[in-house]
């Protein structure tokens, strides 16, 4: 067992070293969401009235709003670089140094997915604490309740990100992931707009923003803040995180040879 | 026991046959070199061996241990040095090599004290805190034969180990496996395309499009032709 806790130290030390190195890519995963908040919401403020919904008791700035959604932003973005890193290693070969361990390769998988994690946490709070200078504060208890909330979503994306790697053949692919995967479950989740929103313009919208499990992420996120479990939320992100951590192994095991082309 | 054993190897890509029932074994202690031109079926080779993916059909033991039936005790005797550098070039020397010792189970006192076995060997002690960006081809190259070394393997397999290093770090590399080969008793397969590697009392296997054309000691297989002539005259392929 020490054995297996050794190399998930490692893998997270050397995930954590290597963000730190990588000082644009944190500026821009900071950048990121900080423009969504300063200028879009700013903008969008007088744009869009919000209606008293759970889990807000009063009326909700935009700005508020919006804060949850950006949060698993991060998670999403953060989950799909590491899936980038995850195609970029392996064609450096350090995948295959990873991979020639003799620890199973489903635990150095997950290992490799609760590294990317942490990290994406991190970010989070660096984002709330920038987003707390701008004036949009919540309670003390909000943010430590926010933590329990943001591991089971960073998870699930993280592992939506490694099943994603394990199929995608080269760098440049990472492109394509931006368009058909990234900007369709963002802007198709409620982290911009609430449901009913959604449903103001189309049903089917509104089905689809209900049942992609970003959303389902986000709405966590959002409960957790007040201080609130969303149930639903939480079985969804679950059941979603297993889906694709099970995805992740299967494009990853040895007989499959989906690898394979990558090596070839 | 053998150090390495493989027996009726075949793999296809699709309709491309890459390898083709290969079947061989090299003795404890032996360094075998494995010859043949690109695309010969090396790469497919070392893949199956390392387990980045299995094979269907056909057999590999690493010290005795099958790879399909028991593959981490396999795994955990094996070294690799791949092809391509799996260093990380911003972390230090010792985070790059606690980072591996750490994938094979090892840490704290045991590993500080194999990583710097492992540098006095590379006679690169006091170097543990230098970026590998900041070493130059030959001692990244070497730094990865000694972090391929910490866990102890028995085989070592290096994969075209001495690609993009000029003549004269090339020799020393190559002299420095076949010396650890010869006072470890250490297994080694080393795939190359470059003749002059190869010494006369190695093994030597020769790979032609997916199948092994020849298996023996470099002396007997090159007769009294030189090692790259013969090859040539075997395959029809310059290396």
């Amino acid at each position: 067992m020490t054995a297996w806790l050794a190399a998930l130290a490692a893998i997270t030390q050397r995930e954590a070293l290597r963000f730190i190195g990588q000082r644009s890519r944190f500026v821009a995963a900071l950048v990121r969401p900080m423009l969504w908040l300063v200028v879009f919401a700013a903008g969008f403020r007088a744009a869009l009235g919000l209606s008293i919904t759970p889990p807000y008791a009063t009326y909700t700035t935009y700005e508020v709003y919006i804060v949850p959604g950006l949060c698993g932003m991060i998670l999403l973005f953060n989950g799909m670089q590491s899936s980038l890193s995850m195609v970029y290693d392996r064609e450096m070969g350090s995948m295959r140094l990873l991979l020639t361990s003799p620890l199973p390769r489903w635990w150095l998988l997950v290992c490799r997915l609760l590294a990317s994690t942490a990290i994406s946490i991190l970010q989070v709070y660096v984002f709330l604490a920038l987003a707390a200078i701008f004036g949009i504060r919540f309670g003390w208890v909000g943010y430590a309740a926010l933590l329990p909330a943001l591991v089971p979503a960073g998870l699930m994306l993280g592992a939506l990100g490694l099943a994603l790697s394990s199929v995608i053949r080269q760098l440049e692919n990472f492109a394509g992931v931006m368009n058909f995967v990234i900007f369709p479950i963002f802007f198709l989740s409620t982290a911009l707009y609430p449901l009913w929103k959604m449903a103001e313009s189309s049903a089917l919208l509104r089905d689809i923003c209900a049942v992609n499990p970003f959303s389902q992420a986000v709405e966590l996120i959002r409960f957790a803040l007040y201080q609130q479990l969303n149930a639903a939320a939480l079985a969804w992100v679950l059941l979603s995180g297993l889906v694709w951590l099970g995805l992740a192994v299967w494009g990853y095991d040895p007989a499959r040879g989906l690898i394979r082309k990558a090596a070839k | 026991m053998t150090g390495l054993r493989v027996e009726n190897l075949s793999y296809a890509y699709g309709a491309r046959q890459a390898l083709d029932a290969v079947s061989f074994r090299v003795e404890p202690g032996t360094f075998c070199a494995l010859l043949g031109p690109n695309g010969a079926g090396k790469s497919t080779l070392f893949a199956l061996l390392t387990r980045l993916f299995t094979a269907p059909q056909g057999r590999i033991e690493i010290d005795g241990h099958d790879m399909a039936r028991a593959p981490r005790k396999a795994l955990r005797r094996m070294g690799v040095l791949f092809q391509q550098p799996t260093l990380d070039l911003d972390l230090t020397v010792q985070r790059n090599l606690s980072y591996f010792a750490a994938l094979h189970g090892l840490r704290g006192a045991r590993a500080q004290a194999r990583i710097e076995a492992a540098l006095e060997r590379l006679e690169m002690p006091g170097r543990l805190g230098e970026r590998v960006r900041d070493l130059n081809g030959g001692h990244r190259r070497r730094l990865e034969i000694a972090r391929s070394l910490i866990h102890h393997p028995k085989v070592l397999l290096l994969d075209e180990p001495t690609v993009g290093l000029d003549a004269a770090t090339r020799h020393a590399i190559t002299a420095h496996v076949h010396d650890l080969s010869r006072r470890k008793g250490l297994t080694v397969l080393w795939a190359t395309h470059l003749t002059d590697e190869i010494e006369d009392a190695d093994q030597l296997l020769i790979l032609h499009r997916g199948k092994l054309a020849q298996d023996g000691t470099a002396r007997q297989l090159r007769g009294g032709l030189g090692l790259a002539d013969h090859f040539l005259r075997l395959t029809g392929e310059a290396v």
